[in-house]
């Protein structure tokens, strides 16, 4: 039980590091980009909110499988496959929970608006300086927000793990398996404990989220 | 404050959405130049250009440093301009203070300006450790020009800085402008549609009017325009007219 605890821990902690490294500059583009295609590229990173699971992991298996030709790039680096493994799940559950990463960043960096950037301009601040000194600061609350969401959703996810993972003990099995295998064997009483487990975790979590969202709406004046 | 460093001689000509900016514009780079006219009429969208906030065709020269022509363009961080805008427009993330020396810390400019002479120039001394979500319109105002101070410019720009307060933070803030033009050297384009505001500061004032200047600071060339201003008026503007000047004090 403790190690199913761990994986999961350990996948939505690197899910959740990788996806805000992710999400920033994709965020950033689409808030400030006047392209016409942005949107596009917006409801592409948007997909997996309406996808199935399943769906998104059958592609995914395919390919990080032995197979894919994506896998073949990768064969000189002594790796055969993805499937089943804990670097597979990473990388399903990143592209899973995209969108909880990419709208709240968006929306945050949307919020900020041009001005505080143009002040930042007006006192000798580069683009970049603005970026890390202006707008990240002013941004904070949607990162926190993507936090959360991010971490939750990938404990909760279980189609794409399942897909991708196949519940390998210690390696891919993580809570959300677990709970179906141990219903699957009628080992009801540990069905129990783990299932009160994660409803206590997921209402701190979107409590986590509303206090967030409170302090937000307290904010200083712009 | 009587030092000549050039002029800042302006020409842009494009479009910014439906608006069309037309304008050329020269200014002394020494005290107080105003920019009048009615809103709309571009002053906003000419003071960004200079700044580098917008970009538009034109060439625009300060002193002898060329900041935009055919092919060049310096981008608004590296043009060491003070911006005041409309809107106080504090870094909310940041303190009174923190937001006093964004600008200071990245001035490639000499610091000719200590901030201990633009806290005492603008009554600052009393907000340094308030948050900037507890000051009022004139108090965020004042923080806002200090900021702009602080970042060493070669010119001060201030896009109508008391349109948006209420009269008595107006009369608060006014000395303080009024104060700082007399004693700093750094060259001021001030805007303003009110011509008492911009009547203390300066008798130097350019008119602008649909994207274009119409009036310089040629006392000749702008008396022929007036002329031509008020031969083209009907007798209700004229009768408006009339009643801003006497309001203004200049009564016949």
């Amino acid at each position: 039980m403790d190690g199913v605890i761990a994986t999961t821990i350990a996948l939505a902690g690197v899910t959740t590091l990788l996806l805000l490294a992710i999400a920033t500059p994709l965020a950033w583009w689409l808030a400030r980009s006047h392209a016409w295609w942005k949107e596009i590229v917006a409801a592409v990173t948007a997909l997996p909110i309406v996808l199935p699971p399943t769906v998104l992991g059958f592609y995914l298996l395919i390919a990080l499988g032995p197979a894919s030709p994506l896998m073949s790039l990768l064969r000189p680096f002594g790796v055969r496959t993805l499937a089943f493994t804990f670097e597979g799940l990473v990388i399903g559950s990143v592209i899973y929970s995209l969108p909880f990463a990419v709208q709240p960043i968006r929306n945050a960096f949307e919020a900020v608006g041009d001005r505080p950037l143009e002040v930042a301009a007006s006192l000798r601040a580069s683009p970049l300086d603005a970026f890390f000194t202006v707008a990240l600061p002013l941004a904070r609350r949607g990162f926190l927000t993507a936090a959360v969401l991010v971490f939750a959703h990938t404990v909760g996810e279980f189609g794409v793990v399942l897909m991708i993972g196949g519940g390998v003990p210690g390696r891919t099995q993580v809570v959300s398996i677990r709970m179906w295998q141990l219903v699957e064997s009628l080992q009801f009483g540990e069905a129990h404990k783990l299932a009160a487990g994660l409803v206590a975790f997921a209402f701190l979590a979107v409590l986590a989220m509303l206090l967030i969202e409170r302090r937000a709406g307290r904010g200083p004046r712009p | 404050m009587s030092e000549a460093r050039g002029d800042l001689f302006a020409a842009f000509d494009g479009g910014l959405g439906d608006f069309r900016l037309d304008a050329t514009f020269t200014m002394p780079l020494v005290g107080v130049t105003g920019l009048m006219g009615p809103s709309g009429s571009g002053k906003t969208s000419l003071l960004r250009c200079i700044a580098g906030l917008e970009r538009l065709p034109g060439r625009l020269v300060v002193g002898d440093a060329v900041w935009q022509d055919e092919a060049s363009f310096l981008p608004a961080h590296r043009r060491p301009i003070g911006y005041v805008f409309q809107e106080a427009s504090l870094l909310a993330h940041l303190s009174v203070r923190a937001n006093l020396l964004y600008g200071r810390r990245r001035a490639r400019t000499p610091q000719t300006l200590g901030t201990e002479e633009v806290v005492e120039l603008l009554g600052l001394a009393p907000l340094l450790h308030r948050s900037t979500a507890r000051l009022s319109g004139g108090e965020r105002q004042r923080v806002a020009i200090g900021r702009a101070l602080l970042s060493q410019p070669r010119l001060l720009m201030m896009d109508e800085p008391l349109s948006g307060l209420d009269a008595d933070s107006k009369a608060e803030i006014l000395p303080y402008i009024e104060r700082l033009t007399r004693s700093l050297s750094i060259p001021v384009l001030y805007v303003s549609h009110d011509p008492r505001e911009i009547g203390r500061l300066t008798r130097r004032v350019a008119i602008m009017q649909d994207g274009r200047v119409v009036g310089t600071d040629d006392p000749a060339a702008a008396l022929d325009e007036a002329e031509r201003l008020v031969l083209a008026m009907d007798d209700g503007e004229r009768t408006r007219l009339a009643v801003a000047a006497v309001t203004a004090g200049l009564g016949p």
